[in-house]
């Protein structure tokens, strides 16, 4: 560390790059969720969802050349996993909740099942900005080295936020959402635009799941998900259910992903696996602190499952 | 029509008035069984349809799955084993379905269930007969299991946190601290690839049942599946606990305890999935190490889903699983299809059984009630 002339600074910029690098699928998912939640459902299965969008990418960019191609493949394949999601949950006494962690598995299965011969080769990655060529510095520029979807992200981040409060698909979504009757009563079907909301989420989560596997790690295993999908539903209440909110928590849980290896690369070996518990720590302890017993979460959709 | 309805002496839908309360008992408990039965075959059969499209034969598939899981005594025993640790997992939601709490982190106290063994026995071992050390195993798995879900129940009642998502974290949080543990403090420096606790002395390991190749896992998952059912249907906290899940509002005005219910039965489940961590080390791995997530956990979610929250449905379903889990690896030598196929299945029949959820009720013969209306 001392030969390169940054020693402990090491920390905050790895912790800073490792933010921007590991919250991108965060980043997608919960956008995603969110986008599902505001109509009043929620889909515990993006877990599975991530894990088949990173595979079917790696596969379709394997087999193609073309790393742009794999994300639009796995957006299909996400859109149709929030598709089944969806119909399945309008039929009466259907649990939604139930019915995620059946999608999660079912995701989880598929994925592994249909993945095996995509282990070896090696897919092409997505491409990356260099912002960081100002630095003589190796380290500055490889923390600056971000990959074109955080910026795509960010960008649908803010997009959302005036999508929900400026416009006409923004308004009916929070309206199917809050009530179903009041929904029924302004002639709108809320089954199909919960089947919409669900389809879009799962096609977002695929994104981030095409991250995974096109960029960082970047190739396609079982263990490419170690519940990122799952995180981000804690994250979506965490953040609100506002999408800016989900951008600055994705960060959080980025950078707090990314103390366990900061420390370890100045050498803080202690409790190194601790360190992996820590964005989990730091959501429950976010729920704890904000949660109510008496009063619904603050800014909840009123016909979501979760918050009742 | 009323009056005809109510006299018992009436013959209802020709049949002889004797015969309907047997014919009500026998349709109201029809209907579980069979929609959860089409709900199987439909699952069977979309399954099917997935292994004709990557170019095999199911018949061969399904054959082997028989063969692999109860196809001959060897084959049993192995099923009955892996269907141990799922009696106790799944326990471990069924119980807080009871109150209407959806437990998915059963995972969590199974890992940590089994550490606590590990750390318990290790110093005992030598000194304590090992019965007892056995007992006090059991005991500290239990406990720290019900601290650990029983959290999330505490946590749902007091303090409004959504018992799904905290249970979740909480199965993350334990998994790392059993990395630190097994990695640091409880360590064996001999452990080189695979880091693990100091092995148990092989007296004080969990034996067979007599006369079976299978562990004393399996009866006490089966013992933990009767005494559950027992408080569930025969003692008063499991019918309180059944209003409370009904409508907590109306079980606080009737003066019921809602929240020691939760907590107690939250916790409960939670010992459940933690001695299912202690048998996983005292009967299968010798240790604790990584491989005690193995995913009984999110497999147990399954079983209690499949069996209704029953717990006495959970055993002829956690011996099902466990044969189908048995299979995967005949299936995957003979078939040359991946290990993962048994998780495709699992997650079909998993989507299409909740899905069928929808039909009960809906058909007029399961329910007594309307027979005299079709008069």
């Amino acid at each position: 560390m001392e030969e390169t002339g940054i020693g402990i600074w090491g920390v905050p910029l790895a912790i800073f790059a490792g933010a921007i690098r590991v919250s991108t699928p965060f980043i997608f998912v919960s956008l995603g969720e969110t986008i599902t939640e505001r109509s009043g459902r929620i889909n515990l299965g993006l877990e599975g969802t991530l894990v088949f969008g990173a595979m079917t990418a790696y596969a379709v960019a394997v087999m193609t050349g073309s790393p742009t191609l794999g994300v639009l493949a796995a957006m299909m394949a996400g859109a149709i996993f929030g598709v089944i999601h969806g119909w399945i949950c309008k039929f009466p006494k259907v649990n939604d909740i139930a019915i995620g962690i059946a999608m999660m598995q079912f995701g989880l299965g598929m994925a592994f099942f249909l993945g095996k011969s995509f282990i070896q080769p090696v897919a092409p990655k997505l491409p990356s900005i260099a912002l960081g060529g100002w630095s003589s510095m190796p380290q500055i520029q490889a923390a600056l080295n971000i990959n074109v979807l955080f910026f795509i992200g960010a960008a649908l981040a803010l997009f959302l936020f005036w999508a929900f409060k400026n416009t006409r698909i923004g308004l009916i979504l929070r309206v199917v959402g809050d009530s179903t009757d009041a929904a029924r009563a302004m002639g709108i079907d809320p089954d199909r635009i919960r089947l919409l909301a669900t389809a879009a989420g799962g096609s977002l989560a695929a994104i981030g799941g095409a991250y995974l596997s096109l960029y960082y790690p970047g190739s396609w295993n079982e263990g490419i998900s170690s519940g990122q999908g799952l995180m981000a539903v804690a994250l979506v209440i965490f953040a609100r259910w506002n999408p800016i909110g989900c951008f600055v928590a994705a960060l959080l849980f980025g950078g707090a992903g990314a103390l366990g290896p900061a420390l370890q690369s100045v050498g803080v070996t202690q409790g190194y696996y601790l360190f992996y518990a820590a964005p989990y720590v730091l959501t429950l302890i976010i729920l704890i602190a904000t949660s109510s017993p008496t009063r619904s979460l603050a800014g909840a959709p009123g016909a979501l499952s979760l918050t009742k | 029509m009323t009056i005809e309805a109510n006299d018992p002496a009436i013959s209802i839908a020709g049949k002889p008035a004797s015969l309907r309360p047997i014919l009500e008992w026998t349709a109201r408990r029809a209907e579980p069984i069979v929609i959860g039965l089409a709900a199987i075959l439909i699952g069977l059969a979309l399954f099917s349809l997935f292994i004709l499209a990557v170019g095999k034969s199911p018949a061969t598939l399904f054959q082997l799955m028989y063969t692999g899981g109860f196809g001959s005594w060897f084959s049993v025993q192995n099923s009955l084993s892996r269907a141990a640790p799922l009696l106790l997992t799944a326990l471990c939601v069924a119980l807080p379905a009871r109150l209407g709490l959806v437990i998915i982190g059963g995972e969590g106290a199974v890992v940590l269930g089994g550490v606590a063994a590990a750390a318990m026995a290790l110093p005992l071992a030598g000194t304590v007969p090992a019965f007892l050390t056995l007992v006090l195993m059991a005991i500290a798995a239990m406990v720290v299991g019900g601290i650990w879900i029983g959290l999330a129940g505490f946590l749902r009642h007091y303090r409004g946190v959504n018992e799904t998502i905290s249970s979740l974290l909480l199965s993350y949080i334990a998994i790392a601290l059993m990395n630190q543990f097994v990695e640091g403090l409880l360590r064996d420096p001999a452990s080189l690839n695979k880091p693990s606790t100091r092995p148990l002395p092989a007296e004080y390991m969990l034996g067979n049942i007599p006369g079976m190749d299978v562990h004393w896992g399996l009866v006490i998952g089966i013992l933990a599946c009767i005494v559950s059912w027992i408080v569930i249907e025969a003692t008063s906290y499991g019918f309180a606990a059944r209003i409370a899940g009904g409508n907590v509002r109306a079980a606080q005005i009737q003066g019921l305890p809602v929240g020691k219910l939760i907590a107690g039965f939250t916790a409960l489940a939670g010992s459940f999935a933690g001695l299912a961590g202690m048998i996983e080390v005292a009967a299968v791995q010798g240790s604790a190490n990584a491989s005690l997530a193995a995913g009984y956990g999110y497999t147990g979610i399954l079983v209690a889903f499949l069996a209704r929250h029953n717990p006495l449905a959970i055993i002829p379903v956690a011996i099902l699983l466990g044969g189908i889990d048995a299979s995967g690896g005949l299936i995957q030598r003979r078939m040359g299809l991946p290990d993962a196929t048994v998780l495709v299945l699992q997650g079909t029949l998993f989507i299409v059984i909740l899905f069928c959820e929808t039909f009960y009720g809906r058909f007029k013969i399961f329910n007594p009630d309307l027979w005299k209306r079709s008069l």
